[in-house]
């Protein structure tokens, strides 16, 4: 019975909504978790995993060797922003009763012989029996030798990439494989020239710099992570979606019924049928695009993040702005492809020209 | 008779012992900080560092396990050079006889797990500096160096995935390279690439796009295997070297760990 709930929850729009309205539940309530809760939490969750173990597909799957790093990142992931969440709302805290940061009281310099020699020495050899014993236990996995004329199904990126993979059902190649990762890989970069808050530097708070810490956990664990995970245990065969204790059925047939915004407007709402001139076809998709960064940029730089445009100045606000823009536009394409079958918001195929 | 205590005397008295440990096993201050001096891999620290930035709970010591994972895979990697020929004639059976034939045929495993957790590590090293604010200044070009290493990190584990040439591996490969030909302009079915003509003669198309200079074909095939085989084991790991020893540098010259101001 949990079972069946759980593949019902574990439906995209559902997944996904739950996974955003958590992580913005768990920000604002991080005095309630960052506790001794949140351990709990992470125990509950351990026992959960080794509950769903019993489930035979799940097994399968979570203990195919090369997703038991997936895991292990799940878990990583969870306890550390649990880590520094934890030791950001100490900080938090001490500053509110006037005492000193955590990093200021024990600022004082020490000898790195041993003090630092040693702990670096107790983490790798930690490390390297953690590696020694994973080789032993999980042999690395090698399948049939490579044949280009039969295709496995799914045939999936390997698991760092799949996040992107999943973009590639709601967006043409050139957007899911190299605007977006393009995009990943200059906001990163640009991040310390964006923020031009001066504090928060050198120690963990999360008061101080709430805006910045929002985004980047919500871009790493939401929208990278998150979707590894989906990527890895609820996508099978013809990259269809099937929930955690779903067998993989290769013959389950997803109706593919997927509209451009033209057909929506000139055929559902019109009746007119569709322009000849793929300028006129599109036009309202490209309103669409434009409008949404037009409004999206004035909206943001007079209204609701005027207090960072005066700060920051244009360009860097702009820059920053641009990237939020995306951001929610990547998650707004996903659920509509989810709801209303929306295929392409401007699908100029005679330039393989698809947004 | 002599004692154990009296041998091990005689031996930090030898010249042997002398000439290779400069310095007295470190008791005080001085010997400590002589310790890290002179010795060239511990002088990527300075003597003394703030206590705040080196406790565990601090650093969690990723950036110093991802080097160290990183070091692990550099010796694997070569042992694993000794026995594995890059053709489609040899690969397959040579990681077969990897597991069955090497002797401590555990490294091939070393090796993938190893990359993974280089993977993790590295993000989860991004993520500690991201929530200390450790980009801010002076430390601006030092986290553009670590997104650059991280994307160096990722472009080794995808172009050692190919290697083992079983089915895993080149469709993987097949799938992450597929999405180069729909490069703008120069891909050749990305937007764009249809305007770069002379005449009625395409500029960009499948025998020259950026796809085919990856694969160095239009499918995964012999040429592939060599490319990525140079890339994983020659061409990537010099360009990271290179990028970890500024990494390394900047800690230092932006004012060492990061801390409160």
């Amino acid at each position: 019975m949990i079972k069946i709930i759980i593949n019902w929850l574990a439906l995209p729009y559902m997944y996904v909504s739950i996974a955003i309205v958590l992580f913005f539940l768990t920000i604002r309530s991080r005095k309630l978790w960052t506790g001794k809760a949140g351990g709990l939490l992470l125990l509950g969750s351990i026992l959960f995993l080794a509950y769903s173990l019993t489930d035979e597909h799940f097994r399968g799957l979570v203990t195919r060797p090369d997703n038991v790093p997936i895991v292990m990142l799940l878990f990583a992931v969870g306890f550390f922003v649990w880590f520094a969440l934890k030791q950001a709302h100490e900080n938090d805290e001490r500053v509110m009763q006037g005492k000193p940061l955590d990093e200021v009281a024990w600022k004082d310099k020490v000898f790195v012989w041993p003090n630092l020699v040693y702990t670096e020495l107790i983490c790798m050899v930690v490390a390297t029996i953690v590696l020694v014993v994973w080789s032993i236990y999980i042999p690395a996995p090698l399948e049939q030798p490579a044949n280009p004329s039969s295709s496995p199904n799914p045939s999936k990126a390997p698991w760092y990439f799949l996040g992107l993979q999943e973009m590639l059902v709601y967006f043409d190649p050139w957007i899911a494989g190299v605007l977006l990762p393009g995009f990943i890989i200059l906001g990163l970069m640009a991040t310390p020239y964006i923020d031009k808050n001066p504090k928060g530097n050198g120690y963990y708070t999360f008061k101080e710099r709430k805006f910045a810490i929002t985004i980047y956990l919500f871009g790493f664990s939401i929208m990278w992570v998150l979707l590894i995970i989906n990527g890895t245990f609820l996508r099978g065969p013809n990259w269809n979606f099937f929930g955690p204790y779903e067998p993989w059925d290769i013959h389950k047939l997803v109706p593919l019924n997927n509209v451009n915004l033209s057909e929506f407007i000139y055929v559902k709402f019109l009746g007119t049928g569709l322009p000849k001139h793929w300028f006129f076809r599109e036009i309202f998709g490209i309103a669409l695009v434009v409008g949404y960064f037009a409004v999206g940029h004035w909206y943001l730089a007079k209204k609701l993040l005027k207090r960072f445009h005066d700060l920051m100045g244009p360009v860097r606000f702009h820059l920053m702005a641009f990237l939020l823009l995306v951001m929610v536009a990547t998650i707004a394409k996903m659920y509509l492809r989810w709801t209303m079958n929306l295929k392409y918001i401007i699908g100029i195929s005679e330039f393989f020209f698809n947004i | 008779m002599p004692g154990l205590k009296d041998v091990m005397e005689s031996v930090k008295e030898s010249q042997v012992w002398k000439s290779v440990a400069r310095n007295p096993l470190p008791s005080n201050a001085r010997t400590r900080a002589l310790a890290v001096l002179n010795n060239v891999f511990l002088h990527l620290h300075p003597v003394r560092a703030p206590q705040s930035g080196i406790r565990l709970k601090y650093t969690w010591c990723m950036g110093g396990l991802t080097f160290f994972v990183f070091l692990v895979e550099v010796i694997t990697g070569i042992l694993l050079m000794f026995y594995y020929r890059p053709t489609v004639e040899f690969a397959y059976a040579d990681i077969i006889d990897l597991r069955e034939q090497a002797p401590l045929g555990l490294m091939r495993e070393l090796h993938r797990w190893g990359a993974h957790t280089m993977v993790i590590t590295v993000w989860l090293h991004m993520m500690r500096v991201f929530m200390t604010g450790a980009y801010k200044p002076p430390r601006e070009f030092n986290w553009v160096v670590g997104v650059v290493l991280l994307l160096l990190t990722l472009l080794l584990s995808f172009t050692g995935y190919l290697l083992p040439w079983d089915q895993l591996a080149m469709w993987a490969v097949t799938v992450g390279t597929n999405m180069a030909r729909a490069t703008p302009f120069v891909g050749y079915e990305g937007p764009g690439a249809a305007l770069l003509k002379l005449g009625d003669i395409n500029l960009v198309h499948s025998a020259d796009d950026v796809r085919f200079a990856l694969l160095a074909g239009r499918f995964v095939g012999e040429a592939t295997l060599l490319r990525f085989y140079v890339l994983h084991c020659v061409a990537i790991p010099f360009v990271a070297t290179i990028l970890m020893a500024v990494h390394f540098w900047r800690i230092r010259k932006d004012g060492g760990i990061s801390g409160p101001m």
